[in-house]
Formats: C-alpha cells, structure tokens, sequence
C-alpha cells in the first residue's frame, strides 16, 4: 500500500473518532468562544482600534483552543493498548502524525470558520486590505500551530504533567511562527504595507515547510522512545 | 575517551587559563578609553557581548551532543549517554550565559536608550532562544527515567533551529538593537582600534570560562550516571530478603 494510502487510513480514523464523539470540537468552539468574549469586555475598543489588536487576538483564542484539543488528541491512542498496536503497524510511522495532524487542521480550520463571523461582530471589523491574503494567512499559521502541537504532544504522552508540559515546549517554538501571523494578519485587516504583509507570508511558509520536514522525520523517534 | 587523569589535569589546566584569560580581560576592561557618547555604561559591551556570543555558540555544543546520542543510540549506548551528559551540560551553560546577557543587556538599555526592553527582532529571538532552552531543561525534569535522554535530544534539535533566526534577524530588520558592529559591511562601522585589546580579550575569556562550565558540569553528569548505573546494578544483583 503506498504511503498516500497509509495516510488517508489514519486521516480517516480520527475524523471518524471525532466524528463520533464530538468532544473535541465542542470544547474547542466553546474555549475560543469564552476568550473571544473576555477580550471583548476587558478590551471594549473601538473601531480603529479593534483592527490593530483583533489579529492578535484572534490569533491568542485559536493557540489556547488548539492546546485544548491536542491536550487530548493522542490519549484515545493510550487506550486499549492502541499506542503499541501503532508501533508494530507496518506503516510508515509519519503517517499516524500527518494524519493525526491533518484531522487536528480540519478541526480548528472549523472552529475558525465559525468563529470568524463571530469575530466580525464583536469586533465591528471589515477588512480594509486584501482579504484573499487573509484567506491565505489562516491555513498556513494554523499549520504552524497544529503540527508543531501534534508532535509535542506526542512526545509528551508518558510525561508526567502532560499536560502543562505542552503548552511549555510548544508556546517558544511557535512564537516565530505567531509573530508571523499577528503581523500579517493585523497589516492585512488594518490596510497596511500589502508588500510587508507578503513579506511575513513567506515567512510563515518558510517555517510550516522547516518544521513539518523536522515533525515527519522525527516522529519515528519519538513514537519508539521508550 | 582519554583516561579520567588525564581528563582531570587538562580540566584544572583550563580551569586556571580561563582565570587568567578572565584577570586580563577585566584589567584592559577597565583602563580602556570610555566611550564619547555612552559614557562609562558603553563598557558594559565587554561582559554582554561575549555572554550573548556565548549563548548563542553553546546551543550548537548541545545539538552535537543531541545528534551524537540519536546516532549512536542504537549503536554504543554507553558514548551515547556520555553525549547526552555533554548536551545537558551545554544547555545550562546556555541558559545561563543567555540569562545574563539579556539582564546585562537590559541594565545598559535602559541609560542609554531610556527603556528597560522592546520588542524589536533580537531581543525577541534571544528571549525565545532562553525561553526554549528553559523548555529543553522542563522537559527533562518531566519526562520518565527512560526516556528523557531520546524527548530531549527531538528538543534540542528543534532550539538548534531557532539559532540561526537570531543571528540573521539584525540583517533581515531594522531595528532598535545597534546593527552588527563587525560585519555590517557599512564603511563606518566596526569598534575603534583603541577598544580591540578589551573586546577580544574579554569576548576570549569569557568563552574560555564557558567551556570550562560545560566540561565542569558534564564531569558531574557523568558521575551522576555513573552512580546512578551502579545502583541500579547493585539492585539487580541484590534481591531484596524476603
């Protein structure tokens, strides 16, 4: 079977997991939702000044609802023994994490689609620069969370403190990427340097690419560390 | 890996050429001309560039040591635990060059541009460099006896990364932190002439001394795992009386 195979099996599983059980999303629409609105209140900016902090605010609500959810993304592989079963699998041991990493895309890419109308209200925001560079910063920052998050949180699974030990590790290595996507995401809703916005793009690629390289040869390591 | 005598020589010997690297650096330190426009704060450039130079060389000692256990993991478990001790050794050594330098940094920023911080592109990436090698450190501390060596070795390998963006941010941004003084390419830049015995002597020995702290520190990791090794050894052989 080839690896494209292998990867659409493990994508499979855990949109079918989640699909069944829901809690994930639930917790993650609820949490982002709660940070949205205790921003709001403590914040109450106005129109100008809505659109030079939402981008970081926007981007703070999905890292802490992405934390949520990967806090749990790899203990429904602790039970019942599935972790060995796993290891032993014939599979190429990437594909568990780019499968487990894409389903974790598409969990918080939902969330942000219902989050961002929920944003614009809130906020009274309307983009005054290109919105289709936005369309473009979302995916590849989320990325940049997700799967640094998925392989830290992997290799936190027999840890004690799991779960403080995630946001710990993962928070530092991901600031470029954030600085990355405040940046671009506060220049394109406030109008700014469209060139400078790009610049930072680019960045973010850049980035996604090193890392998602570094995630996928590593994750063999860590899944055998023990 | 040479016999321990011979170790323990060569380790008193640098020990005693980092204090006199360290007696000479602060003397010429201290009889060097003051800057015109900084005053007598501008001397602080002798103990925070070396400290900064430090920490941003002593994260690559902890990646060979990183990679040198991933590789021989598998193949020599013994040298590779010796590199792992290498790579902890290095990580505290770096945190704590990084940690003074951003205090010593903070101390001259504040006289001479009128603010204890910003967040311009070096300091942000060398505060991200100190804050993961923190991390580097936790997880350690967290992780179950078996596994620490291999989750902290992925680490290191991901900080490592993170090294080069601190070195390339002054070129890629303009920023508030002075642009490089010896690389700039700018006709004007560079230290004057009069301050290079100071600059080079301390940036000398304080990398000197940092060493010495890695080597010092991996002598008492080693002996940790040593003792650790044999107790385990005489547990096994010993059953407990029933």
């Amino acid at each position: 079977m080839s690896y494209l195979t292998h990867l659409l099996t493990h994508l499979r599983k855990d949109l079918r997991l989640e699909w069944r059980a829901r809690d994930s999303i639930n917790g993650m629409l609820f949490f982002s939702l709660l940070v949205v609105v205790l921003f709001s209140l403590a914040f109450e900016p106005d129109a100008a000044v809505s659109r030079q902090i939402s981008g970081g605010i926007l981007w703070v609500a999905i890292l802490f609802a992405t934390v949520t959810a990967l806090n749990q993304a790899w203990t429904r592989e602790l039970r019942n023994d599935v972790l060995d079963a796993q290891r032993l699998a014939p599979s190429p041991a990437s594909t568990l994490f780019l499968g487990k990493a894409i389903a974790n895309l598409l969990f918080v890419g939902l969330v942000e689609l219902i989050l961002a109308p929920i944003f614009v209200v809130f906020y009274n925001l309307h983009v005054l620069g290109n919105p289709w560079l936005l369309a473009l910063v979302m995916p590849l920052g989320t990325w940049a969370l997700i799967v640094n998050g998925t392989f830290f949180a992997a290799l936190g699974l027999r840890t004690r403190n799991r779960e403080l030990l995630l946001p710990l590790v993962l928070f530092p290595i991901s600031m470029p990427a954030l600085l990355g996507m405040v940046q671009a995401t506060t220049l394109i809703l406030t109008g700014g340097d469209n060139l400078y916005a790009v610049f930072w793009i680019k960045m973010l690629t850049g980035y996604d690419i090193i890392f998602t390289t570094v995630c996928i040869l590593l994750f063999e390591t860590i899944l055998h560390a023990e | 890996m040479p016999r321990p005598q011979t170790f323990r020589t060569l380790l008193w010997l640098w020990f005693a050429l980092s204090l006199i690297a360290l007696a000479i650096g602060l003397r010429l330190a201290l009889i060097a001309p003051i800057d015109a426009a900084q005053g007598n704060i501008g001397s602080m450039i002798y103990y925070h560039v070396p400290m900064q130079v430090g920490g941003l060389t002593f994260p690559f000692v902890n990646l060979i040591g990183s990679l040198a256990y991933l590789y021989y993991r598998s193949r020599n478990l013994q040298r590779a635990i010796a590199f792992d001790a290498l790579a902890v050794a290095a990580a505290e050594v770096t945190v704590l060059n990084l940690s003074v330098g951003i205090l010593s940094g903070m101390l001259w920023a504040k006289p001479v541009w009128g603010i204890w911080w910003t967040w311009d592109e070096r300091l942000t990436t060398c505060l991200l460099l100190w804050l993961l090698y923190v991390s580097y450190l936790l997880v350690r501390r967290f992780s179950s006896t078996g596994q620490v060596y291999t989750l902290s070795a992925v680490i290191s390998v991901f900080a490592a990364i993170d090294v080069p963006i601190v070195y390339m941010s002054t070129r890629w941004y303009r920023t508030q932190h002075p642009s490089p003084v010896f690389f700039s390419g700018n006709p004007g830049a560079g230290l004057d002439k009069s301050l290079y015995p100071a600059f080079f002597s301390n940036l000398a020995a304080w990398l000197l001394w940092g060493f010495f702290l890695i080597a010092l520190r991996y002598v008492l990791e080693r002996r940790r795992q040593q003792a650790q090794h044999a107790a385990v050894q005489h547990a096994i052989a010993t059953p407990e009386a029933q």
